[in-house]
């Protein structure tokens, strides 16, 4: 079992002919992921690499039941596409696009949470079920099939805490980067609720950041409603404030969103918090 | 992106939002030839990209011609939270009666605009929400819908118990969020929003940020940009694809993705040093990049010692590493630098990097601690 996706998804990838689109497309296929088609306006009867591509997701859903989509498009069209996959009937959007501005973001969660549309994202690098599917720009090979769910704000930082798992045998039911923007799809809370759902996740492993209040949140979450363990990893114990640290969500403003805060807030939770990504696996396997 | 009070004041103006008239100065001499001698109480504010100004004296009273002159000659040059004073703004002083906060910003958790009003006006929001938060109305605007008439006032009447004030500040309210939108912006205030003893309601002092991923469609944003020479190097960084923060420290670090140059840092502190910088070089083994960052690095003179953290994902390590070596044979530095490469290929990876002669190791905790050990010598 797993969470969001499984062998049975079938990925449509938005933007498949730009450059970074084509790219991971080929790599999510290679991975294994059912990529079922591509969109690109104009470019309909053509094909990358055999997948067949449409020139609407509104095509491409009704020629292959695509379910899920993966968008590539460029940041200022990227909340368009987003509606597009929604007005599809797509059920789950991963925007891996970088750099959209929030106003956009705020202005389609409404339409997303009217017609049930979940959104992993934006500026995210997707999501995987090692062995089934891999949606997104994540590094396949690194992960291993398991019973360890993980949510991330990060990239790289969660493919390091990823590597540290696998290299010690606690492979993943599922991984997923919820993205470094301040308004994003999918968070904490609604992904811990279904990681504790899922039968085969026996632990999970929270990797937060500064800025916001999501981790205060999702530690309140654990405490309140959690049965499974959850260990925890904050970055950015050493930001300065009123800087942006790559990502956009990444900020300490007016003194709140620090690191000790959302530390302490673990702390009372009961949630270890490790202090540095090499504790996370021993930490983990000392509460499962 | 930061905008200076009258440049908000500006955009205000421009929305009909009203406010006092005042006017820039650059110097001493400017707000000389402003200011007549009539005996009317003037305000000399500082025009920096901080907050607290007032606290760090950056904001004072002139009765006379004499005193503001005298006033704006000690605002000019100095330094608040460091930024350097090089504008006074110089305006008639208002007769407040009551001063009131309003805020416009992107609430995370609602991922919608709030409104946030507050009768403890003048005072910073923050303050406010710390000491006494029952005290901030919060309202949730729908995006599809925006900051309704009938909310606008509902809210306004709450704080202003004469109707025609009410009905002032709510079309205040309604122009403000107009502003925030068309500007992309990710934070307006108004503090104070005041009731002066005429009975006018304004708005005496503005605040406003904007949303960096939505310059690319607001070029009159972009003209009003003024940028420090540490902002400078940061935005320079950033159009060569790196994001680069300075940082007092003596450790510079050199990372690919931003989550993981944070635990990067944090690393560095943990481990008992002081990281130099945040230096995200992306997803890539591009020599040039690295070559760029290696510069941006080296131009700071406390680096004592550099450590590179990659994790090669899809990039694979093997090709970092020959995007290391080609960049390091350009680069001439007697500043030590220690390689970690991990993921994807990373045997391969440190294996090229041997002929190097640079220290390479497998951990990150290896890697800080090393370069600590190689900053101290």
């Amino acid at each position: 079992m797993s969470i969001l996706i499984n062998k049975n998804t079938k990925v449509v990838v938005q933007g498949i002919t730009g450059r970074d689109g084509a790219f991971h497309a080929q790599k999510m296929k290679a991975y294994g992921t059912n990529v079922v088609a591509g969109v690109s306006p104009g470019k309909a009867g053509q094909n990358l690499e055999g997948i067949p591509i449409f020139n609407s997701v509104g095509d491409a859903r009704e020629a292959t039941g695509a379910n899920a989509s993966v968008i590539f498009v460029p940041a200022p069209y990227a909340a368009d596409a987003i509606l597009e996959a929604s007005y599809a009937g797509i059920e789950l959007v991963v925007a891996i696009t970088e750099g959209v501005p929030v106003k956009d973001m705020i202005r389609v969660m409404p339409v997303l949470r009217q017609r049930g549309t979940q959104l992993i994202g934006p500026n995210c690098p997707g999501l995987i079920t090692p062995g089934e599917c891999m949606i997104g720009i994540l590094p396949g090979n690194i992960f291993k099939t398991g019973n360890v769910g993980l949510m991330s704000r990060s990239g790289t930082l969660t493919y390091e805490v990823v590597n540290l798992l696998t290299e010690n045998e606690m492979g993943q039911t599922t991984c997923i980067g919820i993205g470094g923007d301040p308004v994003a799809g999918l968070y904490y809370q609604e992904l811990l609720q279904l990681f504790e759902n899922d039968p085969d996740t026996k632990g999970v492993v929270l990797i937060g950041e500064i800025g916001g209040d999501a981790e205060e949140q999702a530690a309140r979450f654990i405490k309140e409603r959690m049965t499974k363990p959850v260990v925890a990893f904050i970055a950015g114990q050493t930001a300065p404030p009123g800087k942006r640290m790559g990502h956009a969500g990444a900020i300490i403003s007016s003194g709140t969103g620090t690191a000790e805060e959302k530390i302490k807030a673990f702390a009372e939770a009961g949630v270890p918090v490790a202090k540095e990504p090499s504790q996370i696996p021993g930490l983990l396997r000392a509460q499962m | 992106m930061k905008i200076h009070e009258y440049q908000a004041r500006n955009l205000f103006r421009k929305y009909g939002i009203p406010v006092p008239d005042a006017v820039v100065c650059h110097t001493v001499e400017e707000v000389e030839a402003l200011v007549p001698d009539d005996g009317k109480l003037r305000v000399i504010k500082a025009q920096v990209h901080a907050g607290g100004r007032g606290k760090a004296g950056g904001v004072k009273l002139a009765r006379t011609k004499a005193e503001a002159v005298e006033n704006a000659r000690k605002i000019l040059g100095m330094d608040i939270k460091g930024y350097t004073v090089e504008k006074v703004l110089v305006g008639n002083a208002v007769d407040i009666d009551k001063e009131f906060y309003v805020g416009l910003i992107n609430d995370r958790n609602n991922k919608a605009v709030t409104l946030m009003v507050s009768a403890e006006g003048g005072v910073e929001i923050e303050e406010v929400a710390k000491v006494s938060p029952e005290k901030i109305l919060k309202v949730t605007i729908d995006p599809m819908m925006g900051l309704m008439d009938w909310q606008a006032r509902e809210i306004a009447m709450r704080f202003f118990p004469d109707i025609r004030h009410a009905r002032t500040a709510a079309d205040i309210f309604r122009k403000l969020y107009a502003l925030y939108l068309d500007t992309d912006s990710s934070l307006a205030e108004i503090n104070p929003l005041v009731i002066t003893q005429q009975g006018d309601v304004m708005a005496i002092d503005g605040k406003m940020n904007f949303d960096d991923n939505a310059l690319f469609r607001q070029p009159e944003l972009l003209e009003m940009r003024e940028v420090t020479p540490d902002e400078q190097k940061e935005i320079d960084a950033h159009a060569k694809g790196l994001s680069y923060i300075k940082l007092d420290g003596t450790i510079g670090c050199m990372v690919n993705g931003a989550g993981l140059a944070m635990a990067t840092m944090d690393m560095i502190k943990l481990y008992g040093g002081e990281p130099a910088n945040f230096l995200d070089i992306g997803g890539s083994s591009n020599p040039q990049k690295v070559i760029d960052a290696m510069n941006i690095l080296l131009s700071d003179k406390n680096v004592k010692a550099v450590m590179i953290n990659i994790f090669g994902g899809i990039t694979r390590c093997d090709d970092v590493a020959k995007g290391l070596i080609t960049a390091l044979d350009q680069i001439k530095t007697d500043i030590p630098i220690v390689v970690r490469l991990s993921g994807t290929n990373a045997k391969e990876g440190l294996e090229i990097l041997k002929s190097t002669g640079l220290p390479t190791v497998k951990t990150m905790s290896e890697a800080a601690s090393k370069a600590i050990e190689l900053s101290k010598i």
